[in-house]
């Protein structure tokens, strides 16, 4: 090849030594794509957990019983060869690892795309892009916040109960009680909102990230994509509802 | 047919730019897009001013060399339209069009609406070269071909280089261009030998040359006037993860970019 100017910019392998990948898990994550791919992976990971938890939370509607029955058998199930709520905290330690993982990749390669465009048109007209696509960052921060609410809400009983008023295990009356409060179920709700558009776009974008998409049968991915995100919604939004309608006492 | 301009103009890579508004009258609608701006600068000529730079050669959209954003949309917003094929009559008489050159920090203005797309070249020279006997002509059909594959390679080939789907991500990306010219050569036999490291290479170029990364809007494919879809980008994915994933019995050559994070 000819000398040119600028040829010390070339990143061509032609004449490099040669190597080996070390661990290929740390050679995915440096490449940008690699960092696509492990949110696709964590996303969908999320996606299965929300699907199975909107399922879970619908046990309300037959009753306290199947409820609280439901939420002791999560911390059963697995015995005797696990502890009680071993096998819970295995899958919690998987969530909090994909949450992690997404959140990293997404905060690397948001400061990457940022940079990528230091002066920004005077006008840009979108053609393609779709709303839940352009709010995937601000939407996942506020789901971050609602996480971090529920947890010390429902979960933990730290935050919107009076004293001794949550209790461990009685998930129907907790759930009766914690919604009672509008604005804990309008935040609860809003964040539904938000996942909902974070989940119309995230699951056909995962799909397409990991290369499962075609030109033939991406409408059909995207609506797939959108008929997850409005039942999910629908699922979780219907608890809320039922107790401020006073269905669930 | 009489428009107004608001045009960018910038005198040189390192002088700061601003929006000037000229009035172009005389415009027919069977005039192309960039026939309108010559009149624009024939206009200028006489007057003495400096005329609008912007970069052309073939006008019949199969060089790559045209392209600036009308009103916000690359190459005008037509389906598979390049700007110098893009003919007045889809525009009304008294319409204000702004005109702006691609920004990305990859593509440095130069003058006016031109900008430096030669990191578009360096990621092109990054996959290297690919194994073929030279020497006498080989028979045709030596090497079979499925038509799926051929096909597959020849949409991906049809890539002009252009930029438009750079200027028209929202996060600066090249991953539809690089998916593109990764795709033409690893769908096809004569790519395989060189496949892995010309994935990486590439992928990590595009990285150094600061683009940014794919989010799935769909802009790229919606302004592409070559309609490159966004099923390419998901070929280079899958293609980067069987190249990382790989169990080899010997080492790969990759450029000193990949090396250094393989060796980690």
């Amino acid at each position: 090849m000819a000398e040119t100017a600028g040829a010390e910019k070339v990143h061509s392998g032609a004449q490099a030594p040669r190597a080996f990948t070390s661990n290929p898990l740390i050679t995915l994550w440096s490449t940008v794509i690699g960092k696509k791919i492990v949110m696709a992976v964590t996303g969908a990971v999320l996606v299965g957990f929300v699907i199975a938890h909107m399922v879970g939370n619908l046990k309300i509607f037959e009753g306290a019983d199947a409820i609280n029955t439901y939420a002791h058998f999560l911390r059963v199930v697995g015995m005797p060869e696990l502890g009680y709520g071993q096998l819970l905290w295995i899958v919690r330690s998987v969530l909090l690892l994909s949450v992690i993982l997404h959140i990293i990749a997404a905060w690397q390669l948001t400061l990457m795309n940022r940079a990528a465009r230091p002066v920004d048109y005077k006008i840009r007209a979108n053609q393609e892009s779709t709303w839940a696509s352009r709010t995937m960052r601000w939407g996942g921060v506020v789901l971050l916040v609602f996480i971090i609410f529920h947890i010390l809400h429902f979960t933990m009983g730290v935050v919107g109960f009076q004293p001794g008023q949550w209790q461990d295990l009685a998930v129907y009356q907790n759930v009766v009680a914690g919604f009672s409060l509008w604005p804990v179920s309008a935040f609860y709700i809003i964040a539904m909102a938000a996942l909902c558009l974070h989940l119309d776009h995230g699951i056909w974008s995962g799909i397409q990230t990991l290369g499962w998409n075609t030109q033939r049968n991406q409408s059909k991915i995207r609506m797939a994509s959108r008929v997850i995100a409005v039942i999910v919604f629908l699922g979780f939004i219907s608890v809320p509802v039922s107790v401020l309608a006073g269905w669930l006492k | 047919m009489k428009l107004t301009l608001n045009v960018w103009r910038q005198a040189s890579a390192n002088r700061a730019g601003s929006f000037v508004t000229y009035e172009v009258s005389g415009i027919t609608p069977d005039m192309s897009f960039l026939e309108m701006l010559d009149v624009l600068n024939e206009d200028l000529l006489t007057k003495g001013e400096a005329p609008v730079a912007f970069e052309h050669d073939c006008r019949e959209g199969i060089c790559g060399s045209c392209g600036f954003l009308v009103n916000g949309k690359a190459h005008g917003g037509h389906k598979g339209t390049t700007i110098c094929q893009l003919a007045m009559r889809f525009f009304k008489d008294g319409d204000s069009l702004t005109l702006e050159p691609w920004r990305a920090k990859a593509f440095p203005v130069i003058r006016d609406l031109v900008v430096d797309r030669s990191s578009f070249d360096r990621i092109i020279q990054s996959g290297g070269f690919i194994t073929v006997p030279t020497g006498s002509a080989p028979n045709a059909n030596a090497i079979l071909v499925p038509k799926e594959n051929s096909d597959t390679a020849f949409d991906a080939a049809a890539c002009i280089g252009c930029g438009a789907c750079v200027a028209a991500c929202p996060n600066a990306s090249a991953m539809l261009f690089t998916s593109a010219k990764i795709t033409h050569l690893n769908v096809l036999p004569q790519g395989q030998p060189q496949r892995d490291q010309r994935s990486l290479n590439m992928v990590a170029a595009m990285k150094e040359e600061m683009f940014g990364t794919c989010t799935n809007h769909g802009e790229c494919e919606a302004v592409c006037p070559k309609e490159i879809p966004l099923e390419f980008i998901g070929k280079m994915n899958r293609d980067l993860a069987r190249a990382v994933f790989k169990r080899r019995r010997e080492p790969i050559p990759v450029s000193p970019l990949v090396q250094e994070a393989m060796q980690k």
